[in-house]
């Protein structure tokens, strides 16, 4: 555990690439295999599953630090993360821990079907008998998953460099679905078994912005173009007999979207298809705010099915009769692709066919970029033709080109502290427009939140006007004097009855603060309205 | 009803009984300061009453004001009110004000920490009725560590930069923090070199407090001369370009809030130090008791928290609000630099 203390202590307070990845070199070669692959579990966000529920945490933390519980929550509440706050508030020792992280993990595995008495204890008697970064570890460990700025790439550098197994081919393996408690290191990275790969997605490429225009691109007849879908990118695959579908997160979400079990028996073994999972209403793509109801939820119900039914935009083809066709070029992937639509698409599979822009020279796209609202896509793909589809994000073969924004102007009403990075700052802000009242006066209507697209310079100007100009404080929410107007940005728009506005933006983002305006010129809700689509 | 010894207004504390203010944010007639910094001695006031040992840093930072030295203990009568200053440990000169009026006394702490640093008079706990204290750190996930073992990590951090061939650059306020790490840094290990800010306010305290010997970072300095050295330098200077002839380098932050992974991270410095002038939770609840006050009046940071649990364990305790501003001041720092702007350019020629 003190070898993975000082890891997470040195990833978590560098913003150095090269040092992280030396630290995450140096700690593989030392560590024992078991520590290995907890420590690749971990970093992949495959924690054990919580032993302890986190009210029962912080009572317990309180308790033991001596203060009361309210001091307790207001100081999470201020330092933004609860692993952090435990370790902050319970007395510091001297001491290190001489157990290994397997060790730990272990324990905490059996301490989920333990009673609360015995939980207790053994949180009261770790925290106690260790310093302060493994009293974080620790309760991290127990709490959730390491948010520390390390992304499996750096983690899969380190292991390539320690085993010299090829980057690629390590991230390929460490996808899915394997269970750190049972694994050993040899199976997990080192030994290549085709059995296991059976449930294994490729690792998703991924596109670039476009900056300038899409005539940087060069010649416009190297390039194919489609519509950018606003859905969750998923990879789905058949083989032996069984599907598998992922979603870009790397979580497999088979059982969530159960429509596609009428692939099985149609679309041949030995196929991976690339493409976006939408909702399909009534024959027409729906909105992203359509498929929020069916994201996180692991049972489906026959209502919610018959509501908003899903399908499978197809994009890509990477595995065909059982061949990963990777290498081939793009144009190549498409013609099969096509070849296995035509072939299963009177079956009527919930899978469609991402259809393939036609356009003669780079102006025909920028009129094709304009339909993107009205056939809800979020702006326009290129992908060069004769490109392999690579890993990752890598410049050069993908590229996106979105759709400006829609925005509006809107007034900070309130203001709640970051987390992470942000703690101690006001950063996440609640914005309000402008409604017309039945006496003729208007009043202020929250309508979206944000968090994002201040420089750190202006989050710390706006914080200290937050801070002056408090109004009320409920718990960490303050409500601000109206007075800083800023243009809100958001992909899209539609009616909602679960939002106080009648309104739900997906994305909401600021994209600058308006001090040349003030709060009268902000706009109004009907405005925002206004942009709803027909 | 009887008239509060020192109550809050738009200008500061005001003890209408004397006609002073005590830190007043507006210009007044009548002004008794705590200490140097730039929330605390503001500019405008006709006369200011301080430690003597604020008054060359008032005055370096104020100019040619009309200021009056006092002694540790010293006392003055006004209007029957009496005054005396009382070491605060918090930076090198720095004092809390105590009020006497008709054996009733009130003591002001400024900011104030109650370990000995080493270079500030230490801290002493002030007999008092009511007790007006800040509350920059008032929250229980603040808990120092003794200077001397933060002191040994920032010279270790140091000594390991040095054996990789990289200048290391510490940032801590210019006005006490700069000047804490200086006092203990081991000058053994490599050349201190200062900014421009740095080294006047030091130029400032050298006839009060021994430091090792600096060198100002100007134009004359070559860069192979930076690797193996600290430099010493105001928080503002990280990310600006004056630190890329240091190159390479490695960037450390010495505050209390450096206890905040997320505000180490969000700075995007290499290493944090948790290294704080004000008081700790601890500290705080400690000098409360020792000076006997039932009424608290907390000021400037986690106030309402602050409060609340003073009233929890049996305290007379309010929040008022100033415009003291602890709670920021570590953070953006750009208080006490923006005065020495003038001599920060002279470092470009």
């Amino acid at each position: 555990m003190k070898n993975f203390a000082e890891l997470i202590k040195t990833l978590d307070s560098s913003n150095k690439t090269s040092v992280k990845v030396d630290a995450l070199t140096e700690y593989f070669r030392n560590a024992g295999d078991k520590d290995r692959v907890w420590t690749i579990a971990i970093l992949s966000h495959r924690r054990p599953p919580r032993p302890v529920n986190t009210t029962l945490l912080r009572i317990w933390a309180s308790e033991i630090a001596n203060i009361p519980l309210w001091l307790f929550e207001e100081s999470y509440h201020i330092v933004g993360d609860l692993a952090e706050t435990i370790a902050l508030v319970i007395p510091n020792s001297e001491n290190h821990s001489e157990k290994t992280l397997s060790e730990y993990v272990e324990e905490m595995i059996t301490l989920k079907k333990k009673t609360d008495e015995q939980k207790k204890e053994y949180l009261h008697s770790n925290w106690l008998s260790m310093n302060y970064y493994e009293r974080f570890v620790f309760t991290k460990l127990i709490t959730g998953s390491f948010r520390i700025g390390v992304s499996q790439k750096l983690m899969t550098r380190a292991l390539s460099k320690v085993t010299g197994v090829d980057e690629d081919i390590l991230a390929h393996k460490l996808m899915g679905h394997w269970d750190p408690q049972h694994i050993s290191f040899e199976k997990l990275v080192m030994e290549e078994r085709a059995r296991d790969l059976e449930s294994k997605p490729y690792p998703f490429y991924l596109a670039y912005a476009i900056e300038g225009e899409p005539k940087d691109l060069g010649e416009c007849t190297e390039w194919a173009a489609e519509h950018k879908w606003d859905g969750i990118r998923s990879q789905t695959i058949i083989r032996n007999g069984h599907m598998y579908v992922w979603s870009r997160g790397e979580e497999l979400v088979t059982d969530k979207y159960p429509e596609f079990s009428m692939f099985m028996g149609i679309i041949p073994d030995g196929t991976v298809i690339d493409g976006e999972i939408l909702p399909w209403i009534d024959g027409n793509i729906g909105t992203f705010n359509d498929l929020q109801t069916r994201i996180g939820r692991k049972t489906v119900s026959p209502a919610l099915l018959k509501k908003t039914p899903v399908i499978i935009k197809a994009y890509d083809l990477l595995e065909w009769n059982g061949e990963d066709i990777r290498n081939k070029p793009y144009s190549e992937r498409r013609a099969l692709l096509e070849q296995l639509y035509e072939q299963v698409k009177n079956h009527g599979l919930p899978l469609h066919i991402s259809e393939q822009v036609n356009f003669g020279c780079w102006d025909d796209v920028l009129m094709e970029r304009e339909r993107a609202r009205e056939l809800r896509s979020e702006g326009l793909m290129f992908k060069r033709k004769d490109s392999p589809y690579l890993v990752g994000r890598k410049k050069g073969d993908w590229w996106k080109w979105k759709l400006d924004p829609l925005s509006i102007d809107a007034v900070l009403t309130y203001a709640m502290r970051g987390s992470g990075r942000r703690a101690n700052l006001f950063t996440d802000y609640t914005f309000a427009l402008w409604q017309d009242k039945e006496d003729g006066t208007k009043e202020l209507v929250t309508f979206a939140k944000a968090y994002s697209g201040l420089t750190d310079a202006e989050f710390r100007m706006v914080d200290d006007y937050i801070k002056k100009n408090t109004l009320e404080r409920f718990g960490p929410v303050r409500s601000v004097v109206p007075k800083l107007v800023f243009e809100i940005g958001f992909e899209g728009i539609s009616l909602s009855g679960r939002h106080k506005s009648g309104v739900a933006t997906r994305f909401p983002r600021i994209l600058r603060w308006r001090t040349d305006k003030t709060i009268e010129e902000a706009n109004t809700l009907d405005d925002l309205k206004a942009l709803i689509p027909k | 009803m009887k008239q509060p010894l020192l109550a809050f207004n738009d200008k500061g504390i005001y003890c209408a009984q004397a006609d002073v203010y005590l830190d007043p944010w507006r210009p007044v007639n009548h002004a008794i300061i705590t200490h140097g910094h730039s929330d605390h001695a503001r500019w405008g006031h006709r006369q200011y009453i301080t430690h003597h040992m604020n008054v060359p840093v008032i005055k370096h930072r104020l100019g040619n004001i009309m200021v009056a030295g006092k002694d540790w203990g010293e006392t003055f009568t006004i209007n029957g009110v009496t005054f005396s200053f009382h070491p605060a440990g918090h930076i090198i000169g720095s004092a809390q004000v105590r009020v006497e009026y008709k054996g009733e006394v009130w003591v002001f702490t400024g900011d104030y920490k109650t370990e000995d640093d080493g270079l500030s008079t230490p801290y002493e706990a002030v007999k008092c009725h009511t007790f007006i204290t800040e509350n920059t750190f008032g929250l229980p996930a603040f808990k120092w560590l003794p200077q001397k073992e933060v002191m040994a990590d920032i010279n270790a951090w140091w000594a390991q930069n040095k054996a990789e061939g990289k200048t290391s650059i510490l940032f801590g306020y210019t006005l006490g923090k700069a000047q804490r790490l200086l006092k203990h840094l081991d000058p053994e290990i490599g050349t201190i070199y200062t900014h421009g800010a740095v080294e006047n306010m030091t130029e400032v305290l050298r006839s009060m407090a021994d430091f090792p010997e600096t060198t100002r970072v100007t134009s004359l300095i070559k860069k192979e001369d930076f690797p193996g050295s600290i430099v010493i330098a105001p928080p503002s200077a990280h990310g600006s370009t004056w630190i890329r002839k240091m190159t390479p380098y490695v960037t450390g932050a010495a505050s209390g809030w450096m206890a905040f992974r997320g505000a180490r991270r969000r700075r995007a410095i290499d290493r944090g130090f948790v290294l704080s002038d004000h008081c700790d939770w601890q500290g705080l609840l400690e000098s409360i008791k020792a000076t006997g006050a039932e009424k608290i009046i907390c000021t400037h940071g986690y106030s309402d928290i602050f409060s609340q649990y003073l009233r929890e364990i049996g305290y007379d305790a309010r929040t008022e609000h100033t415009q003291y501003e602890g709670d920021e001041g570590e953070v953006t720092d750009v208080k006490d630099d923006e005065t020495n702007n003038d001599i920060t350019s002279t470092d470009e020629q």
